[in-house]
């Protein structure tokens, strides 16, 4: 059959990457969403969109039967669950296909043969694919030991164990673990490779066979999240590759698997060996670097799979049909984080997004250059509830070190504004030797120092330089919108007494920056410094006869600047400040003088809202403090029969609420 | 520019960068007059006069400070323990005048109150509301007599401004007693600084005296007091900084709209670098200079509806005054420069006729001194230069349309009169380091002397000393020189401060700004003129 409307049952970037593909082959597409994501850029590129009320995914994008119940309301004849969310899940396959939809995946009998790892582990020993063994009994030779969940993903519920005494407690751990974030709380033991190597096997099982897409490296990990993902795996012999592909193969004919599959191996480094993980049903987030260097369309690929097409038709699809990797490509994954705190998701609104020399959205490359699939733009919100990834950006170049440095310039200048993220990180991942020397294995980044790591490029400088740069551009910004003297040289003084200044927080930290105005901007800090010129978008220094380009853009109270330095995220800090407004928040005050005739709360009380917290009499007449909101009351400053001024707190109700963050899983 | 020999050039330039290395060194001394007091007054968490002013103006604006050496070469400290200018507040062109507490707790001496005087007729002419940043001791005692009498004209100035709708404000950070507390008394909006306001007619010693009651700061005229019982204050701050937010907030919601024609902003940079204008003045006045370098200098560049900067009137006529038309920050302005230092009746003439075009069509005049005067002798007496600078001095006299004066070189004689010195009230009138005023030249003066010396000895029968007469005449002459330098007549409240040449163009167009908080209207009546 030939698919007419396509429902995704995901969000972000991949359904978008979806539709995408969907528009190129005629295909109608209809978007799911949650409340928060009514606005994204994935419910505007779908040609229609329903809504799942809700917000975690446990009531919105897991919601298997919302989902068939939209692609019905909507006339949707096919579903595609993208990566993480329902992708998985044998039982919504299943559910998809007896609602009589045609499911873009594997038979659900594969995805649950693949779905345990303890299972999916013995099928592929008796395939003849090289497995770890059973070391759930190891002694303390065989140390170190890794404990999995077995229905686990994006390395939740993995632990090492170094010590065979910790052994049993860290299954019973990860076992509770796994329980409550999997609902099934099996967990097994193999041994741990110290210099492991994370190398990926794309297949796609067709009705005639498997077609073997090369494969993928995807060893610099963080905490067992993939950071940076590549294709060809670099340094691999002739015998290594041949032999992996082989034994991807064996995987996917043993279950005769159809559609877009990754088969993950083990790969020890030092010993050229390797060793299957798990076979992964779905497509992969990484998908793009298979895509560039075999010039194919992996999504254009599981349609024509799900519609029934032969091997002959879809290789026809490819533009080389030799099936030989062209070039090299590098992805990264772009994430709203901080990785200087634990990789802490941040949240917030993009309030720039530019990537510059992106030659290609979600689609391959024609010529060498940068391809983006981002699921937000410039104004767009990184929400708590979903994963906190950004975008992916894929460089794709006639040779990996080629691709590595087109990436790293790209993600240097890009700007990206409004929240903290990985880039710097990214930036410095790409140059640094261990990756450019393809040294890594997929516990080198957990070992690295990220302060040094993921440190921004220019240092102090870059915020000293930055920070001047910001508060001359504002400036020249604020005269040129003054109501008056709107030419006149910004802080220009006749008398100078004092230089002008201008604060700003800088992450944690103040900073201050002192200029002087006039004809032309100086720094009261930077005496070396010379202003070459300004405007309220961009500022030119020189110093030692070096110039230097600042962008200054400003949003709100965000200052960020973009130089060569890097950039820094600055926020002004205001010249002044309503002390009426510094009362903490939920304070109740005396609406004017009075006294106190009754407190109707004690310290602790949980109130709802509209609860009468104490009552006053003032002029004859009674007032009641009611709460502002549901709360428990954390400050009680009033007693029975007790004289309040105007303004006085009296009482502060705190809110007791507690939003549970949940992640959905990705590969 | 005419370019002069690189050599003059050089000695023009160092000549006015000495100049101007010596007028910053006299403004630090009135930034620094607080001395030790400042740090004092930091260590009490309290800012100075020019720190609340920097606080108080918008971010990005430009402060023109004015008078900055009143008292100069007098006993008191340069700046005259007051700092006042014109600042952009929420948008809102506002007269600032503050104490400056540091310097003798603020009090008040006659040059302050020169100073102040001459602000409260700033923000009159030019209908600015004024925010007064109130911390004085008072009247500095010893020099009472000067001030008393005719300070209370303070008073009256702030509630004749109110009563013309111009709004006044008063902050007050600390002592503002006695008098002074009518400066808050009299003021449309107060803000008083807790803790450290005292505002009362009489402290606890006098109160004591006076009625033998017992009392305190706090009670008499805290700032707490005052906005919670007299109702003598409007707003309660809880430290400086709030109290400058609340003055700020108070501008905000003056709903102040300028009444004048508010330029476009879409006009060109001089077509000339002001950055020569430090080349410009040769180092000996008696060499004159063709002011049209300093005019191209100043005014807006070529540009679309402005395809010439400066349209000279009358060319061929009076050569020795250049007058014409042209822009200066987008405000049309008639310029009248010296060309060749002396006026002659062409000259005083062709004035005339000009200030009059000007009022005709509303346009304001700039001035630009370069003049050793009215030409004298016979034939120019005879020729009628009298009547002709009579004229010159009527249009001038009776011209409404606003006036801009900036000395750039000479100003001596009558030419300062003619050509609107301060006796003759322009709006605004600054002089640039170069210039020297007094009724003629000393070298004259000093000559004049001699002459009428010899004649009167010879009349007495007596043999005139002219060897004797020769120190005498040195001493004039030295005498006359000091007394012509700007920063004596700065210092005299003469004019609104000395700029640096470069500054001119800023400085005029933050005037025509403020100017245009109210229309221009010329004047169709002027004195008979004597024809």
């Amino acid at each position: 059959m030939t698919i007419q409307r396509l429902l995704v049952a995901n969000r972000g970037e991949i359904a978008r990457r979806v539709f995408r593909t969907c528009r190129d082959l005629g295909i109608g597409t209809v978007a799911v969403h949650s409340d928060a994501d009514a606005g994204m850029p994935f419910v505007r590129d779908a040609d229609m969109a329903v809504h799942l009320p809700g917000n975690t995914p446990a009531e919105t994008y897991l919601r298997g039967d919302l989902v068939i119940e939209a692609a019905r309301r909507a006339g949707a004849d096919a579903i595609h669950p993208g990566y993480g969310f329902l992708s998985e899940n044998a039982d919504f396959a299943r559910a998809v296909i007896e609602a009589g939809l045609t499911w873009v995946g594997p038979a659900p009998e594969s995805i649950e043969q693949m779905g345990s790892k303890i299972e999916s582990k013995k099928l592929m020993e008796a395939a003849g694919v090289p497995v770890l063994g059973d070391a759930s009994n190891a002694s303390a030779a065989e140390l170190p030991v890794l404990v999995k969940a077995s229905a686990g993903g994006g390395g939740r519920g993995m632990r090492i164990v170094r010590d065979l005494d910790a052994l049993p407690a860290e299954i019973e751990r990860a076992s509770s673990e796994a329980a409550s974030a999997f609902g099934d709380g099996t967990v097994f033991v193999e041994p741990y490779v110290e210099n492991g190597r994370h190398v990926e096997v794309q297949v796609l099982g067709t009705t005639d066979g498997v077609l073997i897409l090369g494969e993928r490296d995807c060893s610099v990990q963080r905490r067992h999240q993939k950071v940076i993902e590549e294709a060809p795996a670099p340094g691999l012999s002739d015998e290594s590759r041949a032999a992996l592909h082989e034994a991807a193969r064996k995987a996917a004919s043993a279950i005769d698997y159809r559609g877009a599959g990754t088969v993950e191996f083990l790969y020890d480094a030092d010993k050229g060996s390797f060793y299957f993980l798990e076979m992964n049903t779905r497509l992969q987030v990484e998908h793009p670097v298979t895509e560039a260097v075999f010039g194919l369309d992996l999504v254009a690929l599981q349609i024509a799979v799900a519609e029934g097409r032969s091997s002959a038709q879809m290789v026809a699809l490819a533009t080389t049909s030799a099936l030989d990797p062209v070039g090299h490509a590098v992805e990264v994954r772009l994430y709203a984080e901080d990785p200087a705190a634990g990789y802490q998701p941040q949240s917030g609104t993009i309030t720039a997004f530019d990537i510059p020399g992106v030659r290609a959205e979600f689609e391959n490359l024609a010529t060498p250059g940068i391809r983006l699939d981002s699921g937000v733009g410039a104004g767009d919100e990184i929400g708590t509830f979903y994963d906190a990834m950004i975008a992916k950006v894929i460089a794709w170049a006639p040779t990996r070190e080629e691709a590595l440095r087109r990436l790293a310039g790209a993600l240097e200048q890009a700007r990206i504004h409004g929240l903290r993220t990985n880039r710097d990180l990214l930036v410095n991942l790409l140059r640094d030797p261990v990756v450019v020397d393809a040294r890594m294995n997929t516990t080198w980044l957990d070992g690295a120092d990220l302060a040094v790591l993921g440190a921004a490029p220019g240092g102090e400088d870059a915020r000293a330089l930055s920070g001047f740069a910001a508060a001359i551009a504002l400036a020249e910004g604020a005269r040129r919108g003054a109501k008056v003297q709107g030419r006149i040289p910004a802080g220009w003084r006749n008398v100078v007494s004092q230089p002008q200044s201008t604060m700003f927080a800088a992450g944690e930290d103040e900073l201050e920056v002192r200029w002087y105005g006039g004809q032309t901007f100086s720094s009261a800090d930077l005496p070396d410094v010379r202003v070459i010129a300004v405007t309220p978008a961009r500022v030119t220094l020189e110093r030692d006869g070096v110039r230097r380009d600042f962008a200054v853009s400003v949003a709100g109270d965000s200052v960020d600047v973009d130089s060569s330095l890097g950039h820094v995220a600055l926020r002004r800090l205001p010249r002044f400040t309503d002390p009426s407004t510094q009362v903490a928040a939920g304070s109740l005050l005396a609406p004017m003088p009075g006294s106190v005739i009754g407190v109707r709360v004690a310290v602790g009380d949980v109130v709802a809202e509209g609860d009468p917290i104490l009552v006053m009499e003032a002029m004859k007449m009674q007032h009641t403090i009611a709460a502002p909101y549901a709360g428990v009351v954390s400050e009680l400053n009033a007693s029975e029969g007790q004289q309040v001024e105007a303004g006085a707190v009296l009482a502060v109700v705190s809110t007791g609420s507690t939003t549970e963050e949940e992640e959905e899983g990705t590969a | 520019m005419t370019a002069p020999a690189e050599e003059t050039s050089l000695t023009r330039r160092e000549e006015m960068a000495a100049k101007l290395a010596s007028l910053h060194e006299e403004q630090q001394k009135a930034v620094e007059a607080g001395g030790k007091y400042i740090a004092r007054h930091h260590e009490r968490g309290k800012f100075t006069a020019r720190e609340r002013i920097e606080l108080l103006v918008d971010e990005g604006s430009a402060f023109l400070e004015l008078m900055p050496l009143a008292g100069w070469g007098s006993d008191f400290t340069v700046g005259a323990s007051i700092v006042t200018g014109i600042g952009v507040v929420e948008g809102v062109e506002c007269m600032i005048v503050a104490n400056d507490p540091t310097v003798k707790g603020g009090a008040l001496n006659p040059w302050s109150l020169k100073k102040s005087m001459r602000a409260s007729d700033i923000a009159e002419q030019n209908f600015l509301p004024t925010i007064n940043l109130t911390e004085s001791g008072g009247a500095d005692l010893p020099t009472q007599k000067e001030i008393f009498i005719p300070g209370g004209r303070g008073f009256r100035n702030l509630t004749r401004a109110s009563a013309r709708k111009q709004p006044t404000i008063s902050v007050v950070f600390g002592n503002s007693t006695a008098g002074g507390a009518y400066v808050p008394g009299m003021s449309d909006y107060v803000i008083m600084v807790k803790e450290q306001a005292k505002v009362f007619l009489a402290g606890p010693p006098l109160v004591k005296m006076a009625t033998g009651e017992e009392s305190d700061d706090e009670s008499l005229g805290g700032a707490e007091m005052h906005s919670r019982i007299s109702g003598s204050s409007d707003f309660l701050a809880i430290d400086e900084r709030d109290a400058i937010r609340l003055a700020r907030r108070t501008v905000a919601r003056l709903n102040w709209r300028k009444a004048g024609t508010v330029p476009t902003s879409a006009y060109a940079e001089p077509d000339l670098d002001p950055e020569d204008l430090l080349d410009l003045i040769p180092a000996d006045l008696k060499e004159p200079f063709d002011p049209r370098e300093a005019i191209l200098r100043i005014v807006d560049g070529t540009g679309p509806g402005n395809e010439v900067p400066f349209d000279e009137f009358k060319p061929l006529y009076g050569s020795a005054l250049c007058v014409g038309w042209a822009n200066l920050h987008g405000h049309p302005i008639g310029i009248l420069a010296n060309a060749r230092g002396v006026l002659m009746s062409e000259e005083a003439q062709k004035a005339a006729q000009f200030i009059q075009l000007a009022n005709q069509k509303d346009t304001p005049l700039l001035f630009l001194h370069n003049t050793t005067g009215y030409m004298v002798g016979k034939e120019y007496e005879q020729g009628g230069i009298i009547k002709h600078g009579a004229q010159m001095i009527n249009a001038v006299s009776n011209s409404t349309v606003p006036h801009l004066t900036v000395i750039m070189g000479a100003s001596y004689g009558a030419g300062n009169y003619g050509m609107n010195g301060r006796a003759y009230d322009p709006r605004f009138l600054f002089t640039w380091p170069s210039a020297k005023s007094a009724v003629m030249g000393p070298a004259q003066l000093a000559g004049v002397l001699e002459i009428v010396a010899r004649e009167s000895a010879e009349k007495k029968g007596e043999v005139f000393d002219a060897d004797g007469f020769k120190a005498i005449k040195e001493m004039v002459e030295t005498q006359i020189e000091e007394q012509s330098l700007p920063y004596v007549l700065s210092g005299m409240v003469y004019d609104d401060g000395v700029i640096d040449p470069r500054d001119t163009r800023t400085v005029l167009g933050i005037c025509l700004s403020v100017i245009d908080n109210q229309p221009i209207e010329g004047a169709m009546n002027f004195g008979v003129f004597r024809l």
